[in-house]
């Protein structure tokens, strides 16, 4: 979407447009109950000025919860809101100086992309035509300059959510909010958007607060990433962190593919495909004699063997790779091999597995169904 | 004119709470005198008139009025006339409107607005005009029946009939129940009958009261077309006693309120469908 | 989504190209006409119960005494007098009655939709939609026997010391058959406007709130815009049903004011010079002229409306 002459625009447009500047926010111990539900237990999350954070998990999890807490939409029962060093927990929305992207349908129906953008100002009580110019700068940078005069009802999904980008930036607010905002668009819109909202949240160095179900979004726009699963976080690292050393099964199967094998411990190690591979991670509950093991499929290693002690299931074919299903000891593993490779694992052929890292999660045994 | 709803639920409506709590309780305080102000209105006449029709002479409370009632004259042949309209006026409704709808739903979708135009018509000619025409066209022979009234009911029912039972088909999928239904080898009439009606159930219950409602309340096509229904007696019947008259218009509000009272707090498939929202 | 109506179906041969036209367009014309065919018993219905009258109407608006097409009628009744007089204050008190329920029954609306506990909402629909339809004779007596010059309501405020019909309140003349219209036309608004309310996101108040807008702001710039339509919508559906009301303006007056409707009814009713019984069909047209305007103008701007909030 970004083509030359959007991008030279955007950038001259960014030039004028001062940097909002990132503040540092901190979301300290959010409790917040609903009648029968803890949305938040606990939650406790520092973003540094101008980071990128995502707020990761299934539906229920509470990520939706605390950035509404965070924008002032509720109140906590317990805990705080700090913003560049103030407690802001007591401050309605109103006042808070927060731009917020909402997931769709947020833009006014009566206005035009021009006065949805210049609304904030208007609020402000800048001058007409001092509005209207930063409005229609706000709108280059998102690349709709041809726009601005359109209603949102003659505007595509994925051109309402950069009117409604372009709103809250209009403000220049100390912390940007986007709630799960391309979550009601299409595939390949969606991408589009997502390199279009990193670019300019790095170019205008926004605190910003990402809420998504989607961790290849997470993972691909964020510096760090928030897991969360019933209001607490599960870990808080950066995407290439939170993939290859999961803190919890949670986040080891939430985020990326894994497979459960279980395995016999020894000690620190647990006996897995014919060898003992360590246990990672310190503080662990090495009380249990059998656990399961988290596996990706990249660490996985496949091999024909006639005497193998695993058979092939189910290919699927992922572009560069095939994803091998094989059957194990009564358990299901997933294996990448290189799709060049793969024509020798039809279905049904005996192979070997093996371990390719140097330690292995672990966690509790799943329970017998 | 007006139709009743009951399909719609309010409750998609949020309150926005404000955040601190003395703006809260203002919202609150305002929204407490609306309604009060709004309550008072309707509550005062409905309370002072049943006390009204309710008393003796002296004005102490007296149930003198609703034991005269039936030996007033005209009044229970009012009544049986009103009520024979009301059910050939309800039978006539459902068997003309139920078929259509239901076929307009499967088979003429883009009927439809053409249909809610039509269902709109009563708005633009009102029963005192439409009496009017009706008089002049109608033949001797009809003209000298009271059912002729009850045929023209049948028009001035439409509007809400059509909405009750548009809403109700547009709640089900009646597509897939149809075919299901005639898969399993049933024909068109037991397929409406067995399958669809009763899921229309508290469509067609509101609209049947609806109709009710409008017959027993109906006085301008009576009164011009000289026929003495319940509307009409209570206009113009000499009873001894002027409060009689007005009993008997309380009684029938009164009825008609608690009836669809009932209606909506115990209608099941209306709170299954506010749940899963 | 096939129409069955409007599909063509194939030729003969196979291939749709090859038949000729109006073959094609008969067919078609067979089919649609089969299709349609189970809606005939409503189709007759409504133009024997509603069309014929209504042609009846029309064209005796315009028939002399002699039978011979004549504006005389019309003329009458638009030149002054009583008529006039009808017109102009039933256009009166239906603008009246439609701006009151408008104003108040959107607010009552939004005081109802936005409580919390679901049962009353419903239970107040219900309500609504029963007031809204409550017969014009039941309404006239519950009024007269509640604040007719004996009424109860009226002997309670007169023990408190204010008599309002000593103080110019007169329930038969046009103020207070305005107020009495109010009974139904209040319901009538709530009913018809709640739903518009479904319409304003939750989403535009909060986006309003974070960019900085107060509540009074928000319904300033966004809220009542976007309701705008809707309101006067409605009260364009109260103004009709306010300008066609008969038998509430006829229980309470009796012919004291004067009203279109009444007129008509006392021209059929036989209260008037004879001679005169084409007038009646005269005031009836432009009974349906006007409320044909006012329905076309609300269907317009429903249309308007409804393309914003999609």
């Amino acid at each position: 979407m970004l083509n030359n002459v959007d991008v030279t625009a955007a950038t001259t447009a960014a030039q004028s447009a001062p940097p909002s500047g990132g503040a540092p926010v901190e979301l300290e111990n959010l409790t917040r109950r609903f009648a029968a539900t803890t949305a938040l237990d606990g939650f406790t999350l520092r973003i540094e000025p101008a980071e990128f954070v995502a707020l990761l998990g299934p539906s229920g999890c509470g990520k939706t919860t605390a950035l509404r807490v965070l924008a002032g939409f509720e109140r906590p029962d317990r805990g705080r809101v700090m913003v560049d060093g103030v407690d802001v927990s007591g401050i309605p929305a109103q006042h808070r100086d927060m731009g917020m992207v909402f997931q769709s349908y947020s833009l006014f129906p009566n206005m035009t992309a021009r006065d949805n953008v210049a609304f904030g100002l208007r609020l402000r009580r800048q001058k007409g035509p001092q509005r209207r110019s930063r409005a229609h700068e706000l709108l280059e940078l998102v690349g709709l300059a041809e726009h601005v005069s359109k209603y949102p009802h003659q505007l595509s999904g994925g051109q309402q959510q950069r009117v409604a980008l372009a709103r809250a930036l209009a403000i220049e607010p100390r912390v940007l909010l986007l709630d799960e905002p391309l979550s009601a668009l299409d595939a390949k819109v969606r991408a589009e958007l997502r390199d279009q909202i990193r670019e300019l949240q790095q170019r205008l160095s926004i605190t910003t607060v990402f809420v998504t179900h989607d961790q290849e979004e997470a993972l691909s726009m964020a510096d760090r990433v928030c897991v969360m699963s019933r209001g607490k976080s599960e870990q808080i690292a950066t995407p290439s962190e939170l993939y290859s050393k999961p803190a919890t099964p949670f986040v080891a199967e939430f985020v990326g593919v894994s497979s459960r094998v279980n395995v016999e411990r020894t000690g620190d190690r647990v006996h897995l495909f014919g060898r003992d591979v360590k246990i990672r991670g310190e503080d662990f509950r090495l009380d249990l004699a059998v656990m399961d093991a988290l596996l990706r499929p990249e660490d996985v290693d496949v091999a024909v063997a006639s005497d193998g002690l695993g058979v092939v299931v189910h290919r699927s074919f992922l572009g560069a790779t095939t994803r091998l299903e094989i059957g194990i000891g009564g358990e299901s593993v997933k294996a990448d091999v290189m799709s060049s490779a793969a024509g020798e694992f039809e279905l049904g052929t005996r192979v070997s597995l093996s371990v390719n890292a140097p330690d292995v999660l672990v966690t509790e045994q799943r329970p017998v169904r | 004119m007006a139709s009743l709803d009951l399909d719609y639920t309010l409750d998609s409506v949020e309150p926005m709470e404000p955040f601190d709590r003395g703006r809260r309780r203002k919202i609150r305080w305002g929204r407490g005198i609306i309604l009060a102000a709004a309550a008072l209105y309707f509550i005062i006449p409905f309370y002072a008139a049943m006390q009204f029709s309710l008393e003796d002479i002296q004005g102490h409370f007296s149930l003198q009025p609703l034991t005269e009632l039936f030996s007033q004259p005209g009044f229970l042949s009012a009544t049986w006339l009103s009520t024979q309209l009301a059910v050939v006026t309800m039978v006539l409704t459902m068997l003309l409107m139920v078929p259509t709808v239901i076929y307009v739903h499967l088979r003429m979708p883009r009927f439809r607005p053409a249909m809610e135009a039509i269902t709109t018509l009563p708005i633009i000619i009102p029963p005192i005009v439409l009496i009017v025409g009706v008089l002049e066209a109608s033949p001797l022979w009809l003209k000298s029946s009271p059912y002729l009234l009850a045929l023209v009911y049948v028009v001035l029912a439409m509007p809400f009939v059509y909405r009750s039972l548009d809403a109700g088909l547009g709640a089900l999928d009646v597509k897939t129940l149809v075919e299901a239904s005639r898969s399993l080898g049933s024909n068109w009439f037991s397929t409406i009958v067995r399958v669809l009606v009763p899921n229309l159930r508290s469509a067609l219950l509101s609209a049947s009261v609806l109709t009710l409602a409008l017959v027993f309340g109906e006085f301008t096509m009576a009164s011009l077309d000289n026929w003495t229904t319940i509307p009409v007696w209570i206009a113009f019947a000499p009873t001894v006693n002027p409060r009689i008259n007005t009993l008997v218009a309380m009684i029938f509000l009164l009825v008609t309120v608690v009836v669809l009272m009932l209606l909506v707090s115990f209608d099941r498939s209306q709170s299954r469908r506010t749940r899963s929202n | 989504m096939t129409d069955l109506a409007t599909d063509t179906g194939t030729s003969p041969s196979g291939v749709r190209g090859e038949v000729p036209r109006p073959k094609r367009l008969a067919g078609a014309l067979v089919r649609s006409i089969r299709t349609s065919a189970p809606v005939a018993p409503f189709a007759l219905y409504v133009l024997l119960g509603l069309g014929i009258p209504t042609l009846v109407i029309i064209i005796f608006a315009f028939r002399s005494n002699a039978g011979h097409f004549t504006t005389d009628n019309m003329k009458t009744i638009l030149s002054g007098g009583q008529y006039l007089t009808g017109f102009e204050t039933s256009l009166k008190l239906a603008f009246v009655t439609s701006v009151a329920s408008g104003v108040v029954g959107t607010f009552v609306a939004y005081a109802i939709a936005t409580s919390k506990h679901d049962l009353f909402k419903r239970l107040i629909a219900a309500t609504s939609g029963v007031l809204a339809n409550f017969g014009g004779v039941n309404l006239a007596f519950m009024f007269i026997a509640s604040f007719g010059p004996a009424g109860i309501a009226t002997k309670w405020l007169a023990s408190a010391g204010i008599n309002p019909w000593n103080h110019g309140f007169n329930l038969y003349r046009f103020w207070g058959v305005a107020f009495v219209y109010m009974y139904f036309q209040l319901p009538l608004m709530v009913l018809i406007i709640t739903p518009a309310f479904h319409g304003l996101r939750e989403s535009w108040r909060e986006a309003a709130e974070n960019l900085g807008a107060s509540s009074w702001r928000y319904w300033r710039h966004v809220g009542l815009p976007v309701l705008m339509p809707s309101v006067l919508g409605s009260m364009l559906l109260l103004f009709g049903s306010g300008f066609a009301a008969y038998a509430t303006a006829e229980a309470l007056t009796t012919g004291t004011i004067a009203l279109t409707p009444i007129q008509i009814g006392a021209i059929l009713q036989g209260n008037v010079l004879a001679g005169q019984a084409n007038i009646a069909y005269a005031l009836g047209f432009m009974m349906i002229v006007i409320l044909l305007i006012t329905v076309l103008a609300y269907s317009l701007l429903r249309r308007r409306s409804s393309k914003w909030l999609r």
